[in-house]
């Protein structure tokens, strides 16, 4: 039973990194305030299901398309404001959410939102099911992930990543294709909150906070940006530690900023980026394994089909 | 009352200016948006406290944690950016912000995660007219904010190495090029950003007469919010900044009575102001 709490905890985690994954990891967009959109989406979710006795099944796609709506206007302001301005423009975002969710009557203020556990064929959802359901949407987002990357999008995006001028001059429309990540990166973890304010059966303000965002970029960060496996191993990681590291649970945040600190200074990659140290050692291996089994070589290594 | 409402916000904004003028002299060499200082901010207040209860004497203990603060700084400069300096943007950031986490945590352990009172008297009392009372702490933050201003505008336009520093500023590779010793430049800028930084966590621990660990959170943000809206690395723009946010803040929640806090009503105005301006309130290009 501790063990699935734990799971659903990384699965939220992994959902939320891979979300963040498409906005800065693909299209190259510093966004430090991921949490308010995983916020937006919470509280949606629990308005419709908690104050208007709507279905938790309808507000999972509601609390996606909110955040998604939120995230075309932050994709708009970032056309305005790059690189360190749009960083310290989400921090902003991120505070203003924070302060609305926590002063707005209606939501709760700073008593926090309380939210039923849904139904589904007439028996409440247990942790099995909750499991089992992010289960599905992280292989979902996976998919979608791995669409974007094999796609024209994709490509586009990486231009912009690597070089906005360039890949305007060469036709791409950098506006709509940075707000197209914007939309897809806040909707996943809109729709992520949904499942999450459900899970918990109690929001609050606090749980959007900014350190939730540093704690989200921090995951892509560590398992390597702008690859799916980056950001599945760093929310492993991060989420895992709090666990560890139970035994010595007054040193966690200071463990946790030295790591951070560590890996930014010795690994900037992170551990599983394209020219991280584990990655070279590691990607021959899979390669050969690969070829083993009878697979394309090609296909594997470029898991990413960044190639 | 509007007079007192501007004196309180002038009296939070000259602390906002030297707390945010440390990173941005930070991000003026490096370019590195560094949320440490605010670190900074919270040791050199810590430092402060203590030195102040071993010592009973507030001139040295002022000095002292400056002191302290500025040398922490080099060694983090030497230790930390100067490696990442080829790196992207985001790279340093990351690190700044565990850094941050790492400073809070460490304090949090060292001193206890309880409000410490820091109570300091001072030489002169409260200054009262009809309308308007000046608290003696107050006097002090603005003279002392005056100060450290004026120096650094001395430094930056009156001395060869606010020259060095300028020109490392414009940029680096042509300033080293030129015969400027970079890495000395580095460590003083950092030595000055991180001292400023630790004399405004003093005068906010003297000012409200407590010290926690977590007294940097805030700053922090605000902090990374003033150095964008100045202009990014612009000093002159920095203090404006500052000044204008701690005035907007103060009017605001005094007269308006906004629905949100104090501190979200700063990123507000500077969403709007990065809006209309999207490179700042003093632009590079201009």
């Amino acid at each position: 039973m501790y063990e699935l709490v734990v799971g659903i905890n990384i699965g939220i985690f992994i959902l939320l990194a891979l979300s963040l994954n498409v906005i800065t990891g693909y299209a190259g967009q510093p966004s430090m305030g991921h949490a308010a959109f995983f916020g937006i989406g919470a509280y949606t979710a629990a308005v419709m299901t908690a104050k208007l006795g709507l279905s938790f099944w309808l507000s999972l796609p509601v609390a996606g398309i909110a955040a998604g709506v939120v995230g075309v206007l932050l994709g708009l302001v970032s056309l305005r404001v790059r690189d360190d301005f749009l960083a310290v423009t989400t921090i902003g975002v991120n505070f203003v959410a924070v302060a609305i969710f926590h002063y707005t009557p209606y939501l709760g203020s700073s008593y926090g939102l309380e939210v039923n556990k849904p139904v589904l064929f007439g028996t409440e959802l247990g942790n099995p099911e909750f499991f089992a359901l992010i289960v599905v949407l992280i292989i979902l987002v996976c998919l979608l992930c791995v669409k974007i990357q094999n796609s024209w999008l994709g490509l586009a995006l990486s231009g912009i990543r690597n070089n906005e001028e360039a890949a305007a001059s060469l036709g791409i429309d950098v506006s709509r294709f940075k707000i197209i990540a914007f939309t897809i990166g806040t909707a996943i973890a809109g729709s992520t909150g949904a499942v999450y304010a459900h899970y918990m059966g109690f929001i609050y303000s606090s749980d959007f906070a900014f350190i939730t965002s540093i704690s989200i970029l921090s995951m892509i960060v560590i398992g390597g940006m702008g690859t799916i496996r980056g950001a599945i191993t760093g929310a492993i990681i991060l989420g895992l530690m709090p666990e560890i590291f139970r035994f010595i649970s007054d040193y966690r945040m200071l463990l946790y900023g030295g790591l951070l600190v560590f890996m930014m200074r010795f690994q900037p990659e992170g551990l599983l980026g394209e020219n991280s140290f584990v990655w070279r050692k590691l990607s021959p291996c899979l390669n050969k394994a690969a070829a083993m089994m009878g697979l394309s070589s090609q296909r594997r290594i470029s898991g990413d089909g960044k190639h | 009352m509007i007079m007192q409402q501007v004196l309180n916000g002038l009296v939070i904004g000259g602390v906002y200016a030297l707390t945010a003028m440390g990173a941005a002299m930070v991000y003026g060499i490096l370019r590195i948006l560094d949320l440490a200082s605010a670190g900074a901010y919270a040791i050199g207040a810590y430092a402060g406290l203590f030195l102040y209860l071993a010592t009973d004497n507030i001139v040295l203990s002022f000095t002292g944690a400056i002191l302290l603060t500025g040398f922490f700084g080099t060694a983090v400069q030497k230790l930390l950016y100067i490696p990442m300096l080829n790196r992207p943007p985001i790279v340093p950031l990351i690190a700044s912000i565990g850094l941050f986490i790492f400073i809070q945590d460490l304090l949090r352990l060292i001193a206890g995660p309880r409000i410490r009172v820091f109570n300091v008297q001072l030489p002169f009392s409260a200054w009262r007219t009809e309308n308007l009372t000046v608290n003696p702490t107050w006097i002090l933050i603005i003279l002392l904010a005056a100060a450290f201003l004026a120096l650094l505008w001395y430094i930056l336009t009156r001395t060869r190495i606010g020259l060095a520093w300028r020109a490392t500023a414009q940029d680096l590779e042509i300033a080293k090029a030129m015969g400027v010793n970079i890495n000395k430049v580095v460590a003083l800028n950092f030595f000055l950003g991180y001292s400023f930084a630790a004399a405004a966590g003093i005068m906010v621990g003297m000012l409200y007469s407590s010290v926690f660990p977590t007294m940097g959170d805030v700053p922090a943000y605000k902090m990374l919010a003033l150095i964008v809206l100045g202009g990014l690395g612009s000093p002159v723009g920095t203090v404006i900044a500052a000044l204008l946010i701690g005035l907007i803040e103060t009017l605001v929640a005094g007269y308006i009575g906004f629905f949100l806090p104090r501190d979200a009503i700063a990123f507000v105005a500077l969403i709007i102001i990065l809006l209309i301006k999207p490179e700042g309130l003093i632009s590079k290009k201009a």
